[in-house]
């Protein structure tokens, strides 16, 4: 080997080393990962992964030591009667066979990932550009409105109705399930069964417009009494603002004409347009999974929510009176 | 030993007489196959949009399906069973590739026959899923 071949060689191998570590860490955010499942139907869609993958890989062995049998250790010329058996086994009986067994196996996993019986909880979930809406159906039979958020029981069936008002949106939570279409005029339904609390992250996984990227949500799974009180407080109304500031910054969140969008419940505000904002200060995040839930956050959102979110509905406050934002900004954070 | 890819021109037989060339019994299988697909998922779809609701069993339609897939899968056996025949037909052997009436009437069967396979194998998998799916869910 020249040195010339040695260094081709060696800048193989480094691309490729390279291009492997490129590639296996952008899956290592387990939160949003479908390789680490956390319920029971991302379980089993993983398993048949991996038996997948295993499978593809020994399938790939053969295929490269049949290629190195015939090109290397016996070049010579095969009989014919001995060339048209491994068509025959290796090219119709082994895929027909192979996919045969895929095939049942999927079509025997479907009816269970798809089954509605059992359902202890009942979540509505409608994509909108660039949110979502969710609306949790309670004992009490008044529903909880939220958004770009989902808390869930461990170890309880959730069933989710999915639908849109506007274009085609995906709703997928990696490590709890398959990823589902939301479309307007149907309603999809999706069930999950956490089997792990923790913190994940969904993201909206149907390009839906210019922020569709932008489009993410935060899923806190929970011991169930620990979201039995989460839900009972979100039914509550909003607490009124505590400190001066909040209270200076509720009278500028009604004089603007916020309410007019967004619901405060408990207050005059009562727009349905935008995200339902009674506990937005109690959220993991702000705009959809993309700023944290902090006064610095409200404030840059409020003053540049354009800028942040290309084409969002809201338009930008960046033009009101300097003392108005952080005194909004603060309320908001207050809406615990 | 003596290649038996290595058929002559010359030696191949004539076409059997009476038969007349055509594309039709080549495309025979897989249409047969197509036919199956469509109807059985325009009746599924109509079964669960007005008759049993979204989340309702397949029911009686599963036997329906069943009956159009022995149906079919008839058909196609008929259909691979005339392409073999045409395969078969004197005494060349495969490839059927030279440029005589004799090779284009084995070529056009054995192509039938493997085309009929495939469909064979596609028709049986559509059939597959009202075997385990009984829901509309």
């Amino acid at each position: 080997m020249t040195w010339r071949e040695k260094d081709r060689w060696q800048r193989l191998f480094s691309t490729g080393a390279a291009l492997s570590i490129l590639l296996f860490s952008t899956g290592c955010e387990r939160r949003q990962s479908a390789l680490h499942p956390a319920s029971v139907n991302a379980e089993r869609i993983a398993d048949l992964f991996w038996w997948m993958v295993g499978g593809g890989l020994i399938i790939w062995a053969v295929v490269m030591a049949i290629a190195f049998f015939a090109t290397r250790a016996h070049p010579e010329a095969h009989g014919v009667r001995s060339a048209r058996w491994l068509i025959l086994g290796g090219g119709v009986a082994f895929p027909v066979v192979v996919l045969t067994g895929l095939l049942i196996y999927g079509l025997m996993l479907m009816p269970q990932l798809s089954s509605t019986a059992d359902i202890d909880l009942e979540i509505d979930v409608a994509g909108e550009q660039w949110w979502w809406r969710v609306t949790y159906q309670t004992a009490a039979g008044e529903p909880v409105e939220l958004a770009n958020e989902i808390r869930l029981p461990v170890g309880q069936r959730a069933l989710f109705r999915l639908t849109s008002p506007d274009v085609i949106h995906s709703f997928w939570i990696p490590p709890l399930g398959g990823k589902v279409d939301m479309i307007p005029g149907r309603t999809n339904t999706l069930v999950l069964e956490p089997t792990q609390t923790g913190t994940f992250r969904g993201a909206c996984a149907e390009y839906c417009g210019s922020s569709h990227a932008l489009m993410k949500f935060e899923v806190m799974v929970m011991e169930p009494d620990a979201f039995a009180d989460w839900l009972n407080r979100q039914a509550q109304p909003a607490q009124p603002p505590q400190s001066e500031s909040a209270r200076q910054g509720q009278t500028a969140f009604l004089a603007n004409g916020c309410g007019a969008c967004h619901t405060v419940r408990g207050t005059e505000a009562n727009g349905t347009l935008g995200p339902d904002l009674t506990h937005v200060g109690s959220r993991l995040s702000l705009g959809a999974g993309i700023l944290p839930v902090d006064p610095e956050a409200f404030t840059r959102w409020i003053g540049h929510t354009g800028a942040i979110k290309p084409d969002v509905k809201m338009p930008s406050f960046g033009m009101l009176p300097e003392d108005q934002l952080p005194a909004m900004a603060q309320y908001l954070s207050e809406l615990q | 030993m003596m290649d038996e890819t290595q058929t002559r021109p010359e030696h191949a037989p004539e076409v059997p007489p009476g038969s007349r060339e055509s594309l039709w019994l080549l495309v025979s299988g897989p249409t047969i196959w197509a036919a199956h697909f469509l109807l059985s998922y325009l009746a599924v779809s109509v079964w669960c949009a007005k008759v049993a609701g979204r989340a309702g069993p397949l029911g009686d339609i599963r036997i329906a399906i069943g009956v159009l897939t022995a149906l079919a899968l008839t058909g196609i056996a008929l259909t691979g069973w005339g392409g073999w025949r045409r395969h078969r037909f004197g005494e060349a052997t495969l490839p059927h590739d030279f440029d005589t009436p004799g090779d284009r009437h084995r070529f056009l069967g054995f192509s039938t026959f493997l085309l009929c396979g495939l469909s064979f194998v596609a028709t049986v998998f559509v059939a597959l899923s009202v075997v385990f799916i009984r829901s509309c869910e």
